[in-house]
């Protein structure tokens, strides 16, 4: 066991953290409040520093970085704006990642490459009205016609959606097989004819994350835009959540490490009763036990990172890091408000929209429950 | 022991979430948008004219003189639809109540039955300020007597319904050489009056329909009998009412809670996921067994608290424990429902994300809930002492 980032790592941490104070930081609150996606902000610049493909061998446009620092990049930016943490997470680990890890040669260098990049921005379709926990209830479907594929159906809650070039998008290939079973996954491009986008959401929080419909009427595409073999669709997608939740475990952790530093920044200066609250065990104790949770949620986001990384399984550990994580920022940024009184119900300071964003963090690549019966299942099966 | 309502709490009670359904929740969402602000306006003039402005307060000054329990209860229905009409309610009994406590007889007749009538939309209670939130006894507000009248400067925040209101209860510092305290008074300076002005609106986390600004006293000159209660005995007063204002906003963070989990317990029961209503799924069911028993819990903590007011006992230690057990078991409650609404529940297109934002409000204002634990602690080891 040995507790201490490389110098490389602790190089990202610095070099993301200044990009994440400088630039990203002084526009979040009022992306926020006009729930507006800077591409270029969010996007483009964060790939200027190499963060797009950060995991991915250079020969494919990566950094060649190992997970513990694309952990480290996602939680520095998410430690200011959340909506930009996922950005990145749903580009890097939902996006490009299923193409690394189930495309074939070709696939790589066409898709790959330039979203690892930064040219391209990524998306992950397979949520749909019908199918969220459970994603055998997908009902876009796929058929082939000669050399392609017809896709027909509809997605919702795409992160990136609209606003992403290449997309991930799942639909069932075999109309008589249940459940899990007859899906497959396909790349598809933004301008393919037949492609639409549909509503936009209204979103408690991650505000200045894209959130977006997808529509497929007849969407005609090339054969080799299948990922995967056909019918395996169901575990790309797994594989692929497998390591989204490492992003967002860590999106979690910066949005908690945001405002705990909020908190006690603010309790040291704050005046009550002639003394500066944080003299007060009541609130001493908040700081506590939130330096507490994030520790140990940090522990488990880098453990889970490192086993990625390590070639070891990591569904469990992931399952692990994302639930302690984004309860811990729940928990945090609610407690972060109350730290703040009645400040921390304005929108003059930050902690309002960490809390607002930090719920997303029980809900999507898996809610709470889901992770508690991936964890439940693994450790019970024996 | 009897924990059942009365008739008149009963019918109060009905009367609460009959307009709260028909008048409140359909446009509870655009409130939040920010949109029908007349509406909102509207409305608290409509629920003057029900009796809800004053619920504890005598006949003779246009009160309903129905009680705690019925206040209590008649906020709770209100809550459940719309937050920010039901915190209007509670501050406005609240200004009521304390006019009627301390007030003279003249205060009285001039002040209350305009805001039980509905004359006035709202009365406002002023006592924060930058410097003096949990501890109001900061307070720099100062009134300096000039002839027969008093001269106020200073500033207050997060004022509710302030640019609505009639008048406003106003605390200021009356000798500044008094003990920490001990120098403050209370006084009703009405709108309008030249040198009260409404300054800046927040910008909130939730309950948006309810505006909550700055009120600044720049040379605001007052006459003598504006002066509220005995010189320098403001304080105390202070601490006085918002027990009872507890009670008022446990009873909201109650409501919110309630509509929370019946929105989410609703929506369990027809959402579909592997083949069964999630329902069926134990995490699910969980969920809403814990709220349920909690909120639960919490109304009997507030019918003791309202009951042993309105029985004219000591109710600080009760309201305050009410008030903490009702709004943490509300935040937890609204939190948990959106959960179970999973990805549906953070979209505005459900009502889980604004419960969630709306409650939040509820463990800070009226003494957070750490204040609520020093009481607590303070009237418990008393009673060892
Ligand atoms: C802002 C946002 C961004 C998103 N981004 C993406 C994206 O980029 N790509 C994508 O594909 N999807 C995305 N999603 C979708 C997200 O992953 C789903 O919302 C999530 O998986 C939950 O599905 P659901 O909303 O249908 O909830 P449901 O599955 O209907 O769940 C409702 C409730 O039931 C519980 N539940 C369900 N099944 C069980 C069970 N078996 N046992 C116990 N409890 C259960 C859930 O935990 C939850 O509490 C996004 C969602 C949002 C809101
Ligand atoms: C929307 C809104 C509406 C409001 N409406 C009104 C109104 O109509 N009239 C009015 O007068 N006020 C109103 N308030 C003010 C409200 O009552 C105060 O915000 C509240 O009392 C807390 O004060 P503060 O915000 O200054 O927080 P602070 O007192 O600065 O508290 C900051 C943190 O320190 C903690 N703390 C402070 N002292 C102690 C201690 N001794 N021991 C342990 N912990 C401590 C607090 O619990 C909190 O967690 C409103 C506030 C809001 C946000």
């Amino acid at each position: 066991m040995y507790f201490q980032l490389t110098e490389e790592q602790k190089l990202i941490r610095e070099t993301v953290r200044s990009f994440a104070e400088n630039e990203v930081a002084p526009s979040a609150a009022e992306r926020d409040e006009n729930e507006c996606f800077d591409r270029e902000l969010m996007f483009d610049k964060v790939a200027e520093l190499g963060l797009a493909g950060i995991v991915f061998p250079e020969e494919y446009g990566g950094a060649g970085a190992d997970y513990i620092s694309y952990a480290i990049a996602v939680e520095e930016l998410s430690r200011v704006c959340a909506s930009t943490g996922v950005t990145l997470s749903a580009h890097l680990s939902l996006g490009a990642n299923p193409v690394w890890l189930f495309g074939t040669e070709a696939q790589k260098q066409e898709f790959l490459k330039p979203m690892a990049e930064g040219s391209k921005l990524g998306a992950f379709a397979l949520t749909e009205t019908g199918a969220g926990s459970d994603a055998g209830g997908t009902r876009t479907f796929a058929e082939r016609e000669g050399d392609e594929w017809v896709v027909t159906g509809s997605k919702i809650f795409t992160t990136n959606g609209g606003d992403a070039e290449t997309y991930i998008v799942f639909a069932r290939t075999d109309k008589d097989a249940q459940k899990h079973h007859g899906i497959s996954a396909f790349i598809i491009d933004k301008d393919t004819p037949g492609f639409t986008f549909g509503k936009k959401e209204k979103k408690m929080g991650i505000r200045s994350s894209p959130t977006r419909e997808l529509v497929f009427e007849n969407c005609r595409i090339p054969a080799d835009r299948l990922l995967g073999k056909a019918g395996e669709g169901f575990k790309v997608a797994m594989k692929t959540l497998d390591g989204g939740r490492i992003g967002i475990a860590a999106q979690a952790l910066g949005i908690a490490q945001g405002a705990y530093e909020a908190a006690l920044n603010y309790a040291r200066e704050r005046k009550q009763f002639e003394q500066p609250i944080a003299g007060f065990q009541a609130v001493q104790f908040l700081l506590a036990d939130m330096a507490l949770r994030i520790e140990a949620s940090r522990l488990l986001v880098y453990q889970s990172a490192w086993r990625a990384s390590a070639g070891l399984s990591y569904g469990k550990e992931s399952a692990m890091a994302k639930l302690s994580a984004s309860e811990t920022a729940m928990w945090v940024t609610t407690k972060a408000v109350q730290v703040h009184g009645g400040y921390g119900y304005t929108r003059d300071f930050p902690v309002e929209r960490m809390m607002r964003d930090a719920k997303i963090t029980e809900i999507y690549e898996g809610t709470s429950e889901v992770q508690r019966l991936v964890i439940g299942t693994a450790i019970t099966r024996g | 022991m009897n924990l059942d309502l009365n008739e008149e709490q009963s019918l109060i009670r009905a009367t609460a979430r009959e307009f709260a359904a028909a008048e409140l929740e359909p446009v509870a969402a655009a409130f939040d948008r920010g949109e029908q602000q007349e509406l909102f306006l509207e409305n608290l003039g409509k629920l003057a004219e029900l009796g809800f402005m004053g619920l504890n307060v005598k006949g003779e000054y246009g009160g309903s003189e129905a009680g705690v329990i019925a206040f209590s209860v008649a906020l709770t229905e209100i809550a459940r639809a719309c937050s920010s009409t039901a915190v209007t309610v509670s501050v406005n009994n609240m200004v009521c109540e304390v006019i009627q406590a301390v007030g003279s007889e003249e205060q009285r007749r001039s002040y209350i039955p305009r805001i039980c009538s509905g004359e006035y939309l709202a009365g406002a209670f002023a006592l924060t300020e930058t410097g003096a939130g949990s501890d109001p006894a900061a307070l720099t507000t100062v009134a300096v007597k000039d002839g027969d009248d008093w001269i106020l400067n200073g500033s207050k925040i997060f004022i509710t319904s302030a640019p609505y209101a009639g008048v406003f209860v106003v605390w200021a510092v009356t000798d500044r050489t008094a003990p920490k305290g001990k120098g403050i008074s209370c006084f009703l300076v009405e709108a309008g009056t030249p040198g009260c002005l409404v300054g800046r609106a927040e910008e909130k986390l939730g309950q948006h329909a309810s505006a909550t600004n700055e009120v600044l006293f720049q040379d605001c000159r007052v006459p003598g009998s504006a002066l509220m209660g005995r010189l320098n005995d403001g304080f105390r007063v202070a601490v006085g009412e918002l027990a009872g204002g507890r009670i008022g906003i446990g009873s909201l963070g109650l409501g919110i809670g309630l509509a929370a989990i019946e929105a989410a317990g609703r929506y369990a029961l027809e959402r579909k996921q592997f083949g069964r209503s999630i329902s069926d799924f134990q995490a699910i069911q969980w969920k809403i067994a814990d709220a349920a028993t909690e909120l639960e819990a919490a109304r009997l903590l507030l019918m003791n608290a309202a009951f042993r007011k309105e029985q004219g006992r000591s109710f600080a230690k009760e309201a305050s424990m009410a008030k903490l057990f009702a709004t943490e078991a509300a935040n937890r409650a609204c939190y948990e429902a959106l959960q179970i609404f999973g990805g549906y529940g953070y979209t505005t297109d459900f009502p889980a994300e604004r419960y969630s934002r709306d409650v939040r409000l509820t463990t800070i204002y009226e003494g957070t809930s750490e204040i609520q634990r020093l009481i607590i602690a303070r009237e418990v080891l008393r009673s060892y002492a």
